[in-house]
């Protein structure tokens, strides 16, 4: 199976899961009790004002034609208008996309930065006491609730040892910077037992591949090995790993975001759920979910284009 | 050897847990929600070992009776999604054909969607409390039980035991109950080690964001969150829920890596 072959069968694989998105992100605010124009109206609510409404939202329409109109808006790029302050949800979201591109940003480059040394370290020497002490990295790591560590974070980094602002997002871009940094760091340390977990084992397999041995047998210094042809292989590694664990890495910043009151996407969908302003909610949602399936195809794709033997199972 | 003591050291550092959970009211005489408010953010004393919170309740017997409700609802909102996953898994491995890729449709549809996300969104239909958690999770859940079952299913569909089986004329519901199922479960098991772990991890998170478990009840994540504005002066508040949340992931992971060099021998 050639190259393109392969992009073609992945994208129509794509396509079911599409639809399903779709489907879980319509039904989900149909799930939700009662009439979204008692929560529109509040007090104000009376039995012919809440028909109107609900004749606005085409909610009094067939369930087939409201997602048919759903699906239309879509591909419209709409994602209906909030409630609370009536501005289209695709601009709202928008709007927040600098914080929440920051902070992923910074969050993938600084688990990379921790997690590829110490993988490295390990890896150098099978079994020796500096791999049992990387190895036990995941073991603690994994089980650190993300709201803590960004709460240590801020006591020792922000409050202790005053380095970084331990809330908001700043003014100017040094200051967005300075700000995201102890965010980014939270989700560094969420995602790097992960990547190390992976970019150990798969460097021992490196190691035990016979270019190495070719290399080695060619009389190149270790070194040179570590870092020109394990590093190269392991980074490709390290990005695959990070997009199968996107989802993770997305739900996470939700939440990492909350923690240190971070104007971003995840923020606007927790403020929305106070609000109980659905079409934020239902947007957000499907907007993460599209941008993991983005992200999922992405991966599959360039790691293809990197490795052939992929295209070819 | 070694699998065993990891296996033991595991089970003895959460069974210590377990314990000081259901024998809470023995070990402290204090109500987890009585306030007192004249003695507020009291450091530890010989009646508060670890101290009393903002609204005057004891920090520990809040400790003790938070681990009742995580590892309570830690364990029954994996036992859904294990039950569902494992059984899916094995009859979508067996039977294959159209079942097999309609299931397979829906769970990459439910691994495109952010835990958290999905979880929030569903806290946000169902209202806050236990019941929303739960249904989060398993309705995320029982994915990865499905996938690892169905892979070792269609591996050990072509083994000579199961043609064996099969030739004897068995009827399916037996070869699968009696034959299959104990040869595929092991690893969904040792999964189920660290997914206890997630569950938890999901629980305070949805705490602390007070979309969990209502307060006053005592749970680790909310009073995280409750003990963070006093992290300065009184930073154990917000700093032992958390650490007790790692020493419970620590023995589950130890668990798993014992019951994997056991089962999988």
């Amino acid at each position: 199976m050639g190259y393109l072959t392969y992009v073609g069968k992945r994208l129509i694989q794509t396509l079911p899961v599409l639809f399903g998105i779709s489907v879980a992100v319509f039904t989900i605010v149909h799930l939700i009790p009662g009439d979204p124009a008692d929560v529109l109206l509040g007090q104000n609510a009376t039995p012919e004002r809440v028909k109107l409404i609900n004749h606005q939202l085409g909610i009094d329409r067939p369930i087939l034609i409201q997602y048919i109109n759903f699906i239309k808006d879509l591909f419209q790029g709409s994602l209906g208008t909030s409630f609370s302050n009536k501005e289209p949800v695709t601009k709202l979201i928008l709007g927040r996309l600098p914080e929440t591109g920051m902070l992923l940003t910074g969050g993938i480059i600084l688990s990379i930065l921790i997690a590829l040394p110490l993988s490295i370290l390990a890896a150098s020497k099978r079994g020796a006491m500096r791999d049992q002490l990387v190895r036990a990295i995941p073991i603690i790591g994994l089980g650190m609730p993300q709201v803590w560590i960004g709460v240590m974070l801020i006591l020792l980094f922000g409050l202790k040892f005053p380095l970084f602002p331990v809330s908001g997002f700043g003014d100017t871009f040094p200051e967005h910077l300075r700000s995201i940094f102890l965010p980014s760091l939270t989700i560094a340390i969420l995602l790097s037992p992960i990547l190390i977990r992976s970019l150990r084992a798969s460097m021992l397999e490196i190691l035990d591949s016979d270019y190495i041995l070719t290399a080695r047998a060619k009389g190149i210094s270790q070194t040179r090995i570590t870092f020109v042809h394990v590093l190269r292989n392991a980074v490709i590694a390290s990005v695959t790993v990070l997009g199968i664990n996107v989802a993770y890495l997305v739900g996470s910043m939700v939440i990492v975001e909350r923690v240190f009151v971070i104007p971003g996407t995840g923020s606007l969908m927790i403020d929305a759920i106070a609000r109980r302003d659905y079409p934020i909610v239902q947007g957000v949602t499907l907007y993460f979910a599209l941008v993991v399936v983005l992200v999922n195809l992405l991966t599959d794709l360039i790691h293809a284009a990197l490795d052939p033997r992929v295209a070819l199972k | 050897m070694k699998s065993l003591k990891t296996l033991y050291i595991g089970a003895g550092i959460l069974g210590t847990l377990v314990l000081a959970a259901i024998f809470a009211p023995l070990i402290t005489s204090y109500d987890p929600t009585e306030q007192d408010l004249l003695q507020t953010l009291s450091g530890p004393t010989s009646a508060h070992w670890l101290g009393t919170d903002a609204l005057g309740r004891d920090v520990f017997s809040r400790l003790m009776y938070g681990a009742r409700v995580d590892l309570t609802i830690g364990v029954l909102a994996v036992l859904l999604p294990f039950i569902i996953g494992v059984s899916l898994g094995l009859m979508t491995g067996w039977f294959g054909g159209k079942f097999d890729s309609s299931v397979m449709r829906v769970v990459d549809t439910v691994i495109a969607f952010p835990f958290y996300v999905l979880a929030i969104a569903l806290v946000f239909i169902f209202g806050p409390g236990v019941k929303s958690i739960v249904v989060a999770i398993t309705l995320v859940g029982w994915v990865a039980y499905c996938r690892i079952v169905r892979a070792n299913v269609l591996v050990a569909k072509e083994l000579d035991y199961i043609h064996a089986a099969r030739l004897t004329g068995l009827p399916t519901s037996r070869i699968l109950r009696r034959h299959m199922l104990p040869n595929v479960i092991s690893q969904a098991i040792v999964f189920s080690m660290s997914d206890i772990v997630l569950s938890i991890l999901a629980i305070v998170s949805l705490g602390y964001l007070g979309l969990g478990v209502p307060i006053p009840t005592a749970e680790w994540g909310s009073m995280i969150q409750e003990g963070q504005p006093y992290i300065l002066q009184q930073w154990w508040l917000a700093t032992i829920p958390g650490f007790m949340v790692v020493i419970v992931g620590f023995a589950l992971s130890l668990i798993g890596d014992g019951l994997v060099s056991r089962l999988e021998r």
